[in-house]
């Protein structure tokens, strides 16, 4: 049946290997760069599809946010007296400006957790880089993203808060919460392929997190002692920094970047695990 | 000639009750890792137990030619549709290696990704994408793509007000369009009304002329025998056959009829154990009798034997009856009007049809369990299906000793309707 093979060693003709993988898998950088299209069109989809099926669309993405604001405001800075720390701005902005980087990321977890098995027609009838799923359903909190921002600008011009020169770095921070929210995407959405009461630990999980992270708090209610601790959660850093970048007054401390190292950390061991994982999503999903 | 796909000792191992033995849940996961010592402690030296593997997949080795059009055939559960997915990089093999030169496509269905909100263009854009165009493949491709599918004026409206029809028509007209070197389809031709399924054969068939390459897996022995010229059998995950496709194709078919005569005996029932299951079929004569060979004067029975597990009243049970030439006549057992219908509710129920005598021809026909939620989804796709042998007794004709071509051979009536002869 089988005749030796004649290996095509014809020049431009790409060739494709497949083998049983062994161990760590490789990054496939460049394989997941060919495949940008998708990343562009499945983001473009979910973003069509968002906004097509939710009837309040936009306003969903303006309401959200100001609704949880307002209940907070009256709840954290009305009832129990919490303040805004080092930051001179009314508590209202204070804690928008934690809740957008904030959003950005529970969000993240909570359609890009769901978006492998959601997704499991694609998985199971063709090939690409399955990182594109979580990627194109983190990418596509964008749009609420940005509008969400430009309510901030208005309740900033409201309050007549001025923004410090070091609002240039907003975008890093936003890049900063996007590989964050990637790098958990990644860990829990391989893992609800494999474990199915996985839908259940994510609103468990997004809830939680955001109590341990300084949403309605300023970071100095903080025991010093334990900051080194609290640090370990990449979302402190996150939002640090986003109302660094919007309020100024301190500098980053060396606790911000203990934070951002742990986004990284998140981050590449999540493309590890996942890419390790993604041999098996076909015959598991 | 270059060597398009080169395939050695190919094999895909499943574990089988894995899903029992391996933690489905975190909390299992979790609960087992901290067991697992204790149990190693009490059975010592018996550590990987009892999950047992299947191969799905073994050994295969197979060069394919640049330009060849190959067909794989083989009973389902055989291991057609792994090899493809090995193939298509959907799944991983365990052991052997594939090389593959040149620019791959598959298609292992149509539609793969489309989306009922959106709209039949931006189902092109997006389908085309995920079989992997390139955004200015897809928009120099676009006009074509449409003019193919028939259904320009819908372009704009979402695709979930489509007919099954005008959505497979879209669907098939951006796969058509795929222009890779060497091709990979699963099933795809038996979707879409005939005229529609005669197009698409075309464009197959246009690819296969334009020393493409493309690797087949196909249950309509019509097409494989049409568009293939090799054919390579698989039978539990082994290669067993491999030459001209009529020669291979003729084989599969002789042996199927000297297997275990006319019933379909299935290694595990077809269906969605959440909806409907079918789990026998069987081609009988009056007497009950299910050997064949059948005499077309006497009526062919077809039994269906039917699970319902959750009552839904769109089901639809019935059959393709295919002709050795891939001639499908379908029916269902909702032909008639509602009043009519054999009743589907929970649990066993045994539907029966019949092929009435005089109406098929001498030959090879086929019976191919089919089942769906009417306008919703297909639970069994007719891919399985039982042979059984015909032969023709209905006819007195003195002439009628040798085969008239074609299926069906039912006796029409004749009369005289003029005569300007003479009659003295």
């Amino acid at each position: 049946m089988s005749s030796d093979a004649q290996p095509a060693a014809g020049t431009g003709v790409p060739t494709l290997v497949i083998e049983p993988s062994k161990g760590w898998a490789k990054l496939e950088l460049r394989e997941l760069w060919r495949y940008r299209e998708l990343l562009y069109f499945l983001t473009w989809k979910n973003i069509l599809i968002q906004y097509k099926q939710a009837v309040l669309g936009v306003a969903w993405a303006v309401l959200n946010p100001v609704l949880t604001m307002i209940v907070f405001t009256v709840i954290f800075n009305k009832l129990l007296h919490v303040g805004t720390g080092v930051y001179n701005v009314p508590y209202p902005v204070f804690v928008y400006a934690g809740l957008l980087p904030w959003n950005l990321f529970s969000g993240s977890l909570s359609s890009a957790g769901m978006s492998l098995v959601g997704n499991s027609n694609l998985i199971t009838k063709v090939y690409f880089p399955r990182l594109v799923i979580p990627g194109s359903a983190v990418l596509s909190q964008l749009p609420n993203f940005l509008i969400s921002f430009a309510v901030l600008c208005v309740l900033m011009a409201a309050y007549r808060v001025v923004p410090t020169w070091h609002v240039v770095f907003l975008p890093f921070f936003t890049l900063l919460a996007l590989v964050t929210a990637m790098g958990v995407s990644l860990w829990l959405s391989a893992l609800y392929v494999l474990y199915r009461d996985v839908q259940y630990i994510i609103p468990f999980l997004v809830q939680i997190w955001m109590y341990v992270s300084p949403v309605m708090y300023p970071t100095s209610k903080i025991p010093q002692k334990w900051m080194w601790f609290y640090s370990l959660n990449p979302m402190t850093g996150v939002i640090g920094g986003f109302r660094w970048a919007l309020f100024g007054e301190q500098a980053p401390s060396s606790m911000f970047w203990l934070s951002a190292f742990m986004v990284i950390v998140v981050f590449v061991s999540g493309l590890y695990y996942f890419r390790r994982m993604e041999r098996v999503f076909a015959d598991l999903v | 000639m270059s060597t398009a796909i080169e395939i050695s000792g190919l094999g895909k191992r499943y574990m089988i009750g894995a899903a029992q033995q391996r933690a489905d849940t975190l909390r299992d996961a979790i609960t087992n890792a901290a067991t697992r010592p204790l149990r190693r402690l009490r059975h010592a030296g018996s550590s990987t137990g009892h999950v047992s593997t299947m191969w799905a997949l073994r050994e295969v080795s197979l060069d394919v030619e640049a330009g060849q059009v190959v067909g794989v055939i083989g009973r389902n559960g055989a291991g057609k549709s792994t090899l493809l997915k090995i193939l298509t990089r959907i799944t991983e093999p365990t052991t052997g290696r594939v090389e593959i030169h040149g620019r791959v496509g598959s298609l292992l269905e149509v539609g793969t990704g489309f989306h009922q909100e959106l709209s039949g263009r931006e189902n092109v854009y997006l389908n085309g994408a995920i079989l992997g165009m390139t955004r200015a493949e897809i928009g120099s491709k676009f006009d074509e793509i449409v003019e193919f599918s028939e259904i320009a004026e819908f372009l704009d409206t979402p695709v979930k007000r489509y007919s099954t029809g005008m959505y497979v028509r879209l669907a098939f007209a951006v796969a058509a369009h795929l222009e890779p070197e060497i091709l990979l389809v699963d099933e795809v031709l038996s979707v879409g009304d005939v005229a529609f399924q005669r197009k698409c054969l075309g464009q197959m068939g246009a690819i296969a002329g334009s020393g493409r390459t493309v690797f087949l897996v196909s249950h309509n022995m019509g097409a494989v025998r049409g568009l293939c010229s090799r054919v390579v059998e698989i039978e539990q995950g082994h290669l067993v056959a491999d030459g001209p496709a009529d020669e291979i194709v003729g084989n599969y078919v002789a042996k199927q009829l000297a297997g275990s005569g006319s019933v379909l005996d299935l290694p595990r029932p077809l269906g969605d154990p959440d909806e409907l299951l079918i789990t026998a079929v069987r081609v009988l004569d009056d007497e009950g009798e299910t050997h064949g060979p059948f005499r077309s004067s006497q009526p062919i029975f077809i039994e269906i034997d039917v699970d319902v597990v959750r009552p839904n009243a769109a089901y639809q049970v019935g059959f393709d009856l295919l002709s050795g030439g891939g001639l499908v006549l379908r029916t269902w057992h909702t032909d008639g009007p509602p009043d009519d219908w054999p009743e589907l509710t929970v649990g066993h129920t045994t539907l029966r049809s019949v092929i009435p005598p005089g109406l098929l021809n001498e030959g090879s026909y086929a019976v191919a369990p089919r089942a769906d939620a009417y306008r919703s989804h297909w639970i069994v796709n007719g891919d399985e299906a039982i042979w059984f042998e015909v032969v023709k007794d209905h006819l007195d004709s003195p002439f009628s000793w040798v085969r008239n071509p074609g299926p069906l051979a039912p006796l029409l009536d004749w009369r005289t309707a003029s005569s300007r002869g003479s009659t003295a």
